[in-house]
């Protein structure tokens, strides 16, 4: 008998190993902006509740690196993130939110709740700014640079050791 | 127990889902658009525009409040003349190949159109010498 006979077998095997090594990989359901690099588009959004300012694309060209935050009032991740925002903020940080299809009241009990880490709050009820930047979910924070290009992209909750590294961003992008 | 944790985990993940829903659908979500024409090209181009949040269904499939928001993009833009291509290619620069169900050669998809061809060419080659051996 041939040895041959033993090459396709052979090839099956190795391709079992490979679909089973697949298999046990962590799946990775993260989709990253492809706007990286890229100018924050155009956009104008009126604000989320009463007496605070909306947020528009002219407001990060001004020199000054800011965090760019995609969040919602309905999010429960987004109330794990509030901490880290607020010490963000604390630490010089600008923050500027943007409600996904969000109502003013339940935006205003979120901020009551958790607290106000934003210097606008833009309301974006048609995720227009969403779909722009290419997030794909809340909560997401973009950094965007002081000529108002995007930098940096945090997909998911802030955590507590992320908010080093998101100032080292902001840092970079000045 | 396990019945308890698993009760606990749909109520925790709904609860949001039914938050989401609170606010009214974006005008083009459900709504075709007038122009029967335009619509065939949007509900088209939908079919093969992957849902972001439900990443196994086409927007036009998707009830996600985000699926929604996308379909009123499509349709707008082609309301307002812009070609399917386009409106797929401002997608793909967002979101990447993974955004489009639409089957297309590049540098990291090619073995699977080409693996095929060269089966098929190497099951024909077996084929034929083993019937030139036998006649």
């Amino acid at each position: 008998m041939s040895w041959r006979l033993w090459l396709p077998l052979l090839a099956f095997a190795g391709f079992l190993g490979l679909a089973a090594y697949q298999l046990t990989q962590p799946k990775d359901e993260f989709v990253e902006s492809g706007m990286i690099g890229q100018e924050l588009p155009y956009f104008d959004l009126p604000p989320a509740i009463d007496g605070v300012e909306g947020a528009a694309s002219v407001h990060f060209a001004d020199g000054k690196p800011r965090l760019l935050n995609i969040w919602a009032s309905w999010c429960l991740p987004c109330i794990a993130e509030a901490p880290q925002l607020e010490s963000l903020k604390r630490q010089g940080a600008d923050i500027v939110g943007i409600a996904i299809r969000d109502r003013p009241a339940d935006v205003a009990r979120f901020l009551a709740q958790n607290g106000n880490p934003y210097a606008r709050i833009g309301r974006d009820d048609l995720s227009e700014v969403q779909l722009g930047i290419g997030s794909s979910g809340v909560p997401e924070t973009f950094v965007i640079d002081g000529k108002g290009v995007i930098r940096y992209q945090h997909i998911g909750d802030i955590r507590a050791e992320d908010v080093p590294m998101l100032l080292e961003k902001l840092e970079e992008a000045r | 127990m396990i019945r308890a944790v698993i009760a606990a985990l749909v109520l925790a993940l709904s609860l949001p889902l039914a938050a989401q829903q609170n606010m009214p659908p974006a005008p083009y979500a459900y709504r075709q658009l007038d122009d029967p024409a335009q619509e065939a090209k949007a509900q088209e181009l939908m079919e093969t525009l992957r849902c972001l949040k439900c990443q196994s269904q086409s927007i036009a499939d998707s009830d996600a409040p985000m699926a929604g928001d996308m379909r009123h993009q499509v349709r707008l833009r082609i309301a307002a003349g812009e070609e399917p291509e386009a409106i797929r290619a401002w997608l793909m620069q967002r979101y990447g190949d993974y955004v489009s169900y639409k089957p297309e050669v590049s540098a990291t998809t090619w073995p699977l159109f080409a693996v095929p061809l060269l089966l098929a060419l190497v099951a024909g080659a077996l084929l034929l010498r083993r019937f030139r051996r036998r006649a």
